[in-house]
């Protein structure tokens, strides 16, 4: 008999909502030492089953149907204080953002403590010396500084480390993880990957692990479950759902993955250079560097330099950190640069002011990452679209019109106009970003992880129509990225950024295949799913 | 429009709130008709309990003056003080919030340490030397409650501009070349204005309450009924005559009570547009 079984689940939304059920004809098992990954988009319903299991769904949803056994006892509907037992000691779970999961005021130590506390395990001092194995196990480095520090001093990997110190702290027989490394950068991610699937092999545990990530699939799952808007659609071992997909929406996924191998024969550099960046040097401080503490420093981009060339798409991939972002802020002059040059159309971005500066950004716009705080909540679309062009001094009749057909550009119906940003969804959002970026005729477009936020589908409808506009338009493209299979598939050539600097810069099927510095190789082993899209390619061939 | 009124309806105390608050309206609208005699004007023997006369529900204070009427009239004057002189107030600290917010740097310093100024001296002492330098008229006893209580709402705006300054639509909006007065009027303050709406719907409570402190002591307008006139004349007799202290008081309460229910609800109703639709 299974460890865990769910049979018939349905989990009710509350009235009012834009689907009756949150999931429903949930059936699944779970065995003993077994990793099963759910899959599925944002809205699928992936997380609601889970958080069933655990008995911690949001007020209003309530599971309507079915049964969940766990080790032979039924435990939906459990009254709260069974529950209370049951969770931290023999399920536990890890969540997506680390930072908001632990609490800001308590040293790790004492936050592992108290895991062994609310289960009345354990005295103090042997509290303590758990948490210290613990924080060995998950492989922090010096646990002995570790547990005495807070969460802010610790990074983003660490902190998913002490969380799942904490989640392993009683020994459960299951680990629910709620896409607990979609926050993190590729080279953590794949530590993290690791150690959950080291410990599955040292404990035996069970692990229910929630992505929407088919390279984080293909790594680590035993078995997969795909779900699609509240229903299992396709469930099977990992290699047949990965590779032999059933399914026509399990296929859609797969399809929309981009492809690290996707490589484009970069365009000869004929053309002249519309933007040459040179010496760019930004950094921050914070602190007055009075007599209230030390100032401190962070050099977010130091001395960098690179030629864009017309009808090319540049490609800046570095981890979080890496000061990627901060170089297309600064072009744009959302920052001012402290050194360097922004060289466009013969003048100096970087040194302008006032009615040069304005009159030179416009050809230079930027696409940001946030669909849902890129657009002001409380403006029309029609007023996105025009109110630059007004600003410019088109009248605005013509403003209203050239937003109508930009609408039509991106894909939208021109009855969006008249809508508020709210009702649309990422994706068409994203498409309304696109489309305000492109409303003054820029020559240049920074697409500031201009994807990263949209689920894969979507992400791939996207950046076909970036691609598109951009030879329709002939526009260049700076596209800032953490995400390399996204790189591989848009950009002519890399720049890989590491601490402000840039480590290696070519055409992108070299960087991508043959870097020449140990970091963009350390960047690409950690790709999720590698052997997978090899695999998927000879099968692909085969047939 | 439909949306709101639902959030809104959907807290009781709001509803309840706003029924109080449209009497104290209909009183101080239809008090002149109501009662065209001035409020001063003697009409009884002094001392009249309520329920004791017909004509004369609420009974005399101690100078034979009609209870009811001096209520009415009094509604009139601490709705005007409390909107009037909330409005000066957001006149005051909205732009000079969100120019501490917007520019901050040396303009936020400078606008800040302005702004705690104010804050320091307790605000009813500064209140009670304003009105000591000028003459007690209405308009400055509105003037004096303004500038002692816009400081609250400079510091809200600041922190709301501080936070939506950064966010990527005021970023794309720089970008399309708009001028930081449109980004600020346009794109900054109406995303502001919920917690402004609901802070102001508190101040007006606020401004009410001290208007009647004031009068109490008798630093408000001498030519105006007011419900802390009314208080203050009614205390030396507290033992003999309480309801005139007591019935007075309760206006002042319900209509306090009603506008911070009212804040409340607004609160409930304004808020979740902000709040990100999640999975």
């Amino acid at each position: 008999m299974s460890l865990l079984q769910i049979r018939d689940l349905a989990i009710a939304l509350p009235e009012g909502a834009d689907r009756k059920f949150a999931a429903q004809n949930i059936n699944f098992d779970l065995d003993k030492g077994e990793i099963l990954c759910i899959v599925g988009e944002s809205g699928s319903g992936k997380s609601m089953s889970a958080n069933a299991v655990m008995g911690l769904l949001p007020q209003g949803v309530k599971p309507v149907k079915g049964t969940i056994t766990f080790d032979g006892k039924s435990i939906l509907g459990l009254p709260e204080k069974e529950m209370l037992k049951l969770r931290g000691s023999r399920i536990s779970m890890i969540f997506q953002e680390p930072l908001s999961a632990l609490n800001p005021l308590m040293r790790i130590g004492a936050q592992i403590a108290e895991v062994f506390e609310a289960h009345g395990a354990l005295n103090s001092t042997e509290r303590s010396k758990r948490a210290l194995e613990l924080l060995h196990e998950v492989g922090i480095p010096d646990p002995d500084a570790a547990i005495r520090a807070y969460p802010f001093q610790l990074s983003g990997g660490q902190r998913q480390r002490v969380m799942i110190a904490m989640a392993l702290a009683l020994e459960p027989d299951i680990l629910i993880a709620d896409e607990p490394t979609t926050a993190l950068d590729v080279t953590t991610q794949a530590q993290i990957l690791k150690l959950i699937e080291d410990l599955r092999r040292k404990r035996g545990m069970a692990v229910i692990f929630i992505t929407h990530d088919f390279g984080v699939v293909a790594d680590i799952a035993d078995r997969v479950i795909v779900m699609q808007t509240g229903e299992i659609v396709e469930t099977g071992s990992a290699d047949e759902v990965l590779l032999k997909p059933q399914h026509p929406y399990t296929r859609a996924l797969i399809d929309a993955i981009p492809r690290l191998t996707q490589r484009r024969e970069a365009e000869a550099q004929t053309r002249a250079p519309i933007l040459t960046v040179e010496g760019l040097t930004k950094t921050f401080s914070t602190g007055s560097g009075s007599f209230f503490g030390k100032r401190r420093v962070v050099k977010a981009v130091q001395d960098v330099s690179f030629q864009l060339y017309a009808g090319e798409t540049i490609g800046i991939v570095g981890e979080s950190g890496s000061g990627k972002s901060t170089v297309g802020r600064c072009i744009v002059r959302l920052l001012t640069p402290d050194a360097g040059r922004v060289m466009m159309d013969g003048g100096d971005l970087a040194h302008m002011s006032g009615s040069d500066l304005r009159d030179k950004r416009r050809k230079l716009q930027m696409i940001f990452q946030d669909p849902y705080s890129s657009l002001n909540p409380r403006a029309r679309v029609s007023r996105i679209l025009t109110e630059g062009l007004i600003a410019y001094g088109t009248d605005r009749r013509t403003a209203q019109a050239r937003a109508r057909e930009l609408l039509e550009l991106v894909g939208l119906d021109a009855s969006a106009m008249m809508r508020f940003p709210h009702e649309f969804s990422g994706g068409q959002r994203q498409r309304i970003g696109i489309a305000r970026a492109l409303a003054l005729d820029p020559k240049i477009i920074i697409a500031d992880e201009a994807v990263s936020a949209l689920d894969v589908s979507i992400q791939a409808q996207v950046l076909d129509l970036l691609a598109d506009l951009k030879t329709r338009l002939d526009l260049s493209m700076l596209f800032i990225t953490h995400d390399l299979r996204v790189a591989a598939r848009i950009c002519d050539r890399i720049i890989v950024m590491q601490k402000g600097q840039i480590v290696e810069q070519g055409p992108a099927g070299k960087v991508l295949h043959s870097p020449d510095t140990a970091y963009t190789q350390s960047l690409l082993d950690a790709i999720p799913g590698q052997d997978y899209e090899r695999a998927l390619e000879q099968a692909e061939a085969g047939s | 429009m439909r949306d709101f009124w639902k959030r809104f309806r959907y807290n009781r105390g709001a509803v309840i709130g706003l029924v109080i608050l449209a009497i104290v309206i209909l009183a101080a609208i239809l008090a002149p008709v109501l009662f065209p005699q001035s409020p001063w004007k003697m009409v009884q023997r002094p001392f009249l309990p309520p329920f004791t006369q017909d004509g004369l529900p609420l009974g005399t204070d101690a100078l034979g003056r009609d209870v009811l009427s001096g209520l009415a009239h009094g509604a009139y004057v601490s709705l005007l003080v409390g909107l009037v002189s909330t409005i000066v107030a957001l006149a005051i600290g909205v732009p000079v919030g969100a120019c501490a917010g917007y520019f901050a740097g040396r303009v936020d310093d400078a606008l800040m340490r302005f702004t705690e100024f104010f804050q320091t001296i307790p605000s009813f002492a500064l209140a009670i030397v304003l009105l000591a330098i000028f003459q007690p008229s209405l308009t400055f006893v509105i003037i004096a409650i303004a500038v002692v209580s816009w400081p609250p709402v400079a510091r809200l705006v600041r922190g709301e501009v501080l936070s939506l300054r950064t966010r990527e639509f005021v970023e794309a909006a720089t970008l399309s070349g708009l001028g930081n007065t449109q980004i600020i009027l346009r794109h900054i303050l109406p995303n502001a204005l919920p917690p402004i709406i609901v802070l102001a719907s508190l101040m007006i409570a606020q401004a009410i309450l001290l208007e009647s402190s004031l009068s109490f002591l008798g630093l408000g307008d001498p030519n105006i009924m007011s419900w802390g006139y009314m208080i203050g004349a009614a205390r030396t007799v507290i033992r003999t005559a309480w309801w005139l202290s007591f019935l007075p008081g309760m206006a002042i309460l319900l209509t306090v009570l009603a506008l911070n229910l009212i804040g409340e609800g607004l609160n409930d109703a304004l808020n979740p547009r902000l709040t990100r639709k999640s999975e």
